[in-house]
C-alpha cells in the first residue's frame, strides 16, 4: 500500500441553521481554505470526491450545485458518495492506491435545517416493515440505549457524564455548535425525549461542512511538515433489521478496527462518531480502547453534528492533533445508518 | 422520457439463472397456499422542507421583484452569471460584483414542445428556448410566445414580458414569457460561445 | 492501470420492464446478483465487498436504501459502498469497484447498479418544483433538445439521423432478451411518424422508464486467470476514467462537452488506444435520446467534429457495421437510470467475453462502455478487452 496522508483540513463553524447561505455558499469558503492551506494548486488535484445526501437537502442531485465550489473547469476527475464524507475519503484513498492519483480533495457537508431531521432519517429504514411506522432516529437510538443499559454496557448516569464531558471539552473548540454543559446531576433531572434518552444524550441538529486534502508519499512530506498518515482504514456493515442484531455491540466496528490495525500501537486520542451518548461505550468496547484513551476532545458529534460530514470531521480532528504535534497516533471512526449500522475506522499517525 | 411496456413477449427465453429466492415450503401453514402474493405495498410519505435560497439568490430575487435582472460577475474570467448562484463554477470563488442586465435577450437555441409540461394549459405546440439576456454570458431557459412556433430561429431578438407590477414577487415567475422585440436578428456567429 | 489487473468474471441482469411487480427491492438486486455469481461460479460468501450505485433516492422514496438490503446481499460484516453521480452513476460505481481490486484492497468485488423507477413518478423524482429556482417548462427532453438542435445546425446532419438511430437500437433490442422494449413492429415510418415531443426529439427517439438491476463480479488477475483456465473467458479492464464539469459554466460547450472529450482521451490513453475507430470493436454508449449517438461519436473521437451522423447513415454503427454501437438495444430500449451506466459497462464485457448471445459481435476483442449524467457534465468510461492489458 502507498503511504497516504491528510495534509490539510478545514471546517465551518457549525450552527443549528445556516439560514443565510445555501449549500454551495456554505461549503465554498471551507474548500477555498483547505486548498490554500494544502499548497496544491486549485486546478491541480488529481481526484476530487464528496459526500452528501439528497434526502437531507430535500432535492435530487443536490451535490451538482456544490461542484461549483471546486472549480471543475477545466474538467476534473471526480466522484460522489451518498454517504458521510468519511467514505468519500475512503474512495479517494483507494484512488491514490491505484496509482491514478497522488493528491485528492475530499469534502462533505450537510444542512439538516431544511427538514425535520429525525423524521427525514426515518426514511432510512426498511421500506416494507419499518418505514411505514415512521420510526425517528431518536426512537431507534432509544431502543439501542435501552438494550445497552439492560446489558450493563452503560447507564443513564454514565451517559449524562459523557454528555457533560463532551460539551465541556467543546468549550475549547471554536467550531463547535454546543459548548459547556450543566452538571451531570442536573442533566439527570431533565425529561426524557424517548426513554431512556434525554435531550443531552442526542447530538444536536447541525448545518456545516468539512474538507480535507490527501497526498501520497513524498508529495505529502513536501507539502506538510507533519502529515497525518493513514496507516489503516477499513469499513464494514452490520445488518439492518434491529430484531436481527445485538444492539449492545458493534461487530462491524470490531472487524474494521482489526483490519485498520487499531491494536498495532498505543492510541492517544479517539474521535468517535457518537450520535448519542450510549454510542461511546459501545464503540470503546468494539474498538478495544482502554479507559485511559481520550475520546472526542473536540466535543465530538454531541457538540457539532453536521450530517454527512460528522464522520469526516472525526478524521479532521485527529489529523489536526497530529499536525500540531499534540499526538502521534489516533483513531477516527465514522458511522452511517441507524444504531451504528455502517462503520469506518481509520488509524492516523504522525511520523517520528 | 416515455413509459412503454413491451407489447410482445420476448422471442428469446431468458437464460436459466439462479432465481432470487428459493422455493419456500408452505405446507406447514396450509391456509397460506391459496393466498395471493402481495405485489406491491403503497406507503405514503410526506416531508416538509424549508429551503434557503442563499445569499446570491436572495440578492437576485429582491431585485427581480423590482423588475430588474441582475447577474453577478466571476472575478477571474469576467463572465456574468444569470441567475447568480453565489459561486463562479470556473474559479470556485464567490461572485460578489452585481451587474445590471437588460430586459431583452436573444434566442441561442430552442425546441418546440408538443406536450404540456407546464401544467397550465399552454397553447400546444409552444417554444422553450435558451435565451441569452443582454449583458449575461450564459443563457437561461424561457418560453417564447407572440410568434408562430415555426418562425422562431436562433438569433431572434426578444423582450421579456412581465406580470402586472402589482403582482411582482421574489420569483422567476415574474417573467411570464418572452416575445419578439422587433430588432434585427443577431448573426449566429455571435452566439457560438453561448451553447 | 495500477498495480493489479482487474477481470470481469460475472455479469447478471434482471429482465428490464416498466414495472417489476413480482420482486421486492432487495429481490431485484438479488436476481441480478445471483445471475452474476452463477456466471462467476461463486457464492455470496466469496465476495469481499459490495459497491452499489443508483440515481436519487427519491425514485424509491428510501434514504440510502442499500442499508436495508445488507442481509439480503450477504453483506453483514462486509464493506458496502454507495455511489451517486447522477445518470453516470452506475458507470462510476463499476469504476469504484474496479479501483478496489486495482489497488489491491480487495480480491473479489460485487458491484450492482439498480433502479425501481416504478416506485414513484420519475419526472417528480428527477426535478422537484424547487422554490427560488427557475422551472424547466419542458421536462427533461426540453433541457437537451436545444443542444441537439444546435448539433444539427452545426453538423448539417439530415433530419432523419435520430430516426435511424432509434430504429437500429430498438431492432437490436429484439436480440436481447433482457431489454425492456421489444417492439417487433417498429419501422422507419413508425419512428418518424411518432409524436414530435420536443422538436427535434420524437417520442420513439426517447428512452423508456424501466425497473431493473445489473450486477458484475470483478476479480484480480488470479481470479481472471482461474476463470479463463476453466473455460469461462474474463473481460480484462484496460482503462477506467471519470470526468466532471460544472452544470452551468459560461463558455461551456454543451453539444460536445470538454469533460467527455477528456474522459475519452484518458481512458483510451490507459488502454493504449490511439485510433478508437480502428481499435474499438464494439461500443456501448449512453444514448437516452437518439441524436446523442452521432453527438457522442464525435465527442468520443470516433468521428471528426460534424461527421458523426455519417457513421449512422453509412451503417457503421449497425450490428454488421465496423463499429457496432449499442447492440444490446442501449438506453433507448432499457433505462433503469441507476443501472443504465453499468449495463453499458456490462454489455461491453459480455461482448469481449463472447457471451452476448444473439447480439454478439463475432470476434469482438476490445469494447468501450460509456455513461454520462447531469447536464451532460458527468462522465464515466471503461475499456475492456479479451486479452490481458
Amino acid at each position: 500500500m502507498r503511504d497516504v496522508a491528510i495534509i490539510a483540513t478545514a471546517q465551518t463553524k457549525h450552527v443549528r441553521a445556516a439560514t443565510a447561505t445555501n449549500e454551495v455558499e456554505m461549503i465554498q469558503p471551507v474548500i477555498q481554505e483547505v486548498i490554500e492551506r494544502s499548497g496544491v494548486g486549485r486546478h491541480d488535484f488529481d481526484f476530487t470526491c464528496s459526500g452528501s445526501s439528497d434526502y437531507l437537502a430535500g432535492q435530487p442531485f443536490s451535490f451538482v450545485m456544490t461542484l461549483d465550489a471546486v472549480a471543475a473547469w477545466p474538467p476534473i476527475s471526480e466522484s460522489h458518495v451518498e454517504m458521510d464524507g468519511a467514505w468519500a475519503l475512503y474512495e479517494a484513498w483507494v484512488k491514490i492506491q491505484t496509482g491514478h492519483a497522488d493528491t485528492a480533495l475530499v469534502y462533505s457537508y450537510g444542512k439538516s435545517s431544511p427538514g425535520d431531521l429525525p423524521l427525514v432519517l426515518s426514511r432510512m429504514t426498511d421500506p416494507y416493515y419499518e418505514a411505514p411506522l415512521w420510526p425517528t432516529s431518536i426512537d431507534i437510538a432509544a431502543l439501542q440505549a435501552r438494550a445497552a443499559i439492560q446489558a450493563g454496557v452503560t447507564s443513564e448516569q454514565a451517559m449524562a457524564d459523557i454528555a457533560y464531558r463532551s460539551r465541556s471539552s467543546a468549550a475549547a473548540n471554536p467550531f463547535a455548535q454546543l459548548q459547556n454543559s450543566a452538571q451531570p446531576s442536573a442533566l439527570m433531572d431533565e425529561e426524557y425525549l424517548a426513554d431512556p434518552l434525554r435531550k443531552h444524550d442526542c447530538a444536536p441538529i447541525t448545518d456545516g461542512g468539512v474538507a480535507i486534502v490527501l497526498a501520497a508519499g513524498d508529495k505529502a512530506r513536501a507539502l506538510c511538515s507533519r502529515p497525518a498518515w493513514i496507516r489503516g482504514i477499513d469499513h464494514r456493515a452490520d445488518g439492518h433489521h434491529l430484531n436481527l442484531r445485538d444492539l449492545t455491540t458493534s461487530p462491524s466496528v470490531s472487524i474494521a478496527a482489526e483490519k485498520a490495525g487499531v491494536a498495532n500501537g498505543p492510541i492517544e486520542v479517539a474521535e468517535l462518531h457518537t450520535c448519542f451518548t450510549h454510542h461511546e461505550p459501545i464503540l470503546r468496547a468494539a474498538l478495544g480502547l482502554g479507559d485511559d484513551v481520550e475520546v472526542n476532545p473536540s466535543g465530538g458529534p454531541l457538540a457539532a453534528n453536521p450530517m454527512m460530514a460528522a464522520g469526516l470531521l472525526r478524521m479532521v480532528e485527529v489529523a489536526n492533533r497530529i499536525h500540531s504535534g499534540e499526538v502521534s497516533r489516533g483513531v477516527a471512526h465514522a458511522t452511517g445508518g441507524h444504531a451504528l449500522q455502517h462503520n469506518l475506522v481509520a488509524v492516523l499517525e504522525g511520523e517520528g | 422520457m416515455t413509459d412503454t411496456t413491451s407489447n410482445e413477449p420476448a422471442p428469446i427465453e431468458l437464460p436459466a439463472g439462479v432465481w432470487s429466492q428459493p422455493e419456500v415450503d408452505m405446507t406447514a401453514v396450509a391456509e397460506l397456499g391459496s393466498v395471493e402474493a402481495v405485489q406491491s405495498v403503497r406507503a405514503f410519505a410526506s416531508l416538509t422542507y424549508d429551503y434557503t435560497p442563499g445569499l446570491a439568490t436572495t440578492r437576485f430575487l429582491r431585485l427581480i421583484q423590482e423588475k430588474r435582472l441582475v447577474g453577478e460577475r466571476c472575478e477571474e474570467t469576467g463572465k456574468v452569471y444569470l441567475p447568480p448562484r453565489g459561486v463562479s463554477p470556473v474559479s470556485g470563488l464567490p461572485t460578489t460584483e452585481q451587474v445590471e442586465l437588460g430586459l431583452d435577450g436573444t434566442v441561442v437555441s430552442f425546441c418546440v414542445v408538443n406536450l404540456d409540461f407546464t401544467g397550465n394549459a399552454q397553447e400546444i405546440p409552444y417554444v422553450s428556448a435558451l435565451i441569452l439576456v443582454d449583458g449575461a454570458d450564459i443563457p437561461i431557459y424561457g418560453l417564447v410566445r407572440e410568434i408562430p412556433y415555426n418562425e422562431v430561429q436562433p438569433g431572434l431578438r426578444l423582450k421579456s414580458v412581465w406580470v402586472e407590477d402589482s403582482e411582482l414577487t421574489t420569483s422567476f415567475e415574474n417573467i411570464k414569457w418572452w416575445a419578439p422585440n422587433g430588432e434585427p436578428d443577431v448573426p449566429s456567429s455571435e452566439l457560438a460561445d453561448y451553447i | 492501470m495500477g498495480a493489479e489487473r482487474v477481470a470481469v468474471v460475472g455479469v447478471g441482469q434482471t429482465k428490464y420492464t416498466a414495472v417489476r411487480g413480482d420482486v421486492s427491492l432487495p429481490g431485484l438486486l438479488r436476481e441480478a446478483t445471483f445471475r452474476a455469481l452463477e456466471d462467476a461460479q461463486m457464492t455470496l460468501a466469496d465476495i469481499d465487498a459490495i459497491v452499489i450505485g443508483k440515481a436519487p433516492d427519491f425514485f424509491e422514496g428510501i434514504m440510502v436504501p442499500e442499508y436495508s438490503f445488507v442481509e439480503a446481499l450477504g453483506a453483514v460484516g462486509k464493506p458496502i459502498f454507495r455511489v451517486h453521480t447522477a445518470g453516470s452513476v452506475s458507470g462510476s460505481t463499476a469504476i469504484v469497484a474496479s479501483g478496489l481490486i486495482e489497488s489491491g484492497v480487495h480480491e473479489r468485488v460485487l458491484t450492482i447498479g439498480w433502479e425501481m423507477q416504478s416506485c414513484s413518478e420519475a419526472m417528480w423524482a428527477l426535478s422537484f418544483n424547487m422554490p427560488f429556482q427557475q422551472q424547466l417548462v419542458a421536462g427533461a427532453g426540453g433541457y437537451f433538445a436545444p443542444y441537439i438542435r444546435q448539433y444539427i445546425a452545426r453538423s448539417k446532419a439530415p433530419d432523419d439521423t435520430g430516426v435511424l438511430v432509434a430504429l437500429k437500437d430498438r431492432q437490436n433490442a429484439l436480440k436481447n432478451p433482457y431489454a425492456h422494449l421489444h417492439e417487433h413492429d417498429i419501422s422507419y415510418d413508425s419512428v418518424k411518424e411518432s409524436l414530435m415531443l420536443w422538436d427535434p426529439i420524437r417520442y420513439s427517439e426517447t428512452c423508456p422508464s424501466s425497473d431493473g438491476a445489473i450486477a458484475l463480479v470483478l476479480t484480480n488477475e488470479a481470479g481472471g486467470d482461474a476463470a479463463a483456465a476453466e473455460g469461462r473467458p474474463p473481460a480484462w479492464v484496460h482503462g477506467t476514467s471519470f470526468r466532471s464539469e460544472p452544470a452551468m459554466a459560461a463558455g461551456r460547450d454543451q453539444v460536445s462537452p470538454q469533460a467527455g472529450r477528456d474522459c475519452a482521451a484518458d481512458v483510451f490513453r490507459q488502454a493504449g488506444i490511439t485510433n478508437p475507430r480502428e481499435q474499438i470493436d464494439v461500443a456501448e454508449i449512453y444514448v437516452p435520446f437518439s441524436w446523442y449517438e452521432p453527438m457522442w461519436l464525435e465527442n468520443l473521437g470516433f468521428a471528426e467534429e460534424g461527421t458523426g451522423w455519417q457513421l449512422t447513415h453509412d451503417g457503421v454503427t449497425a450490428m454488421d457495421g465496423d463499429l457496432p454501437v449499442n447492440c444490446s438495444g442501449g438506453v433507448l430500449s432499457t433505462n433503469p437510470i441507476g443501472a443504465s451506466g453499468m449495463i453499458r459497462f456490462g454489455e461491453a464485457a459480455l461482448q469481449v467475453r463472447g457471451m452476448a448471445g444473439d447480439h454478439q459481435i463475432d470476434g469482438a476483442r476490445t469494447a468501450l462502455g460509456h455513461a454520462y449524467g447531469g447536464a451532460a457534465q458527468f462522465y464515466a468510461m471503461w475499456v475492456v478487452g479479451a486479452d490481458k492489458p
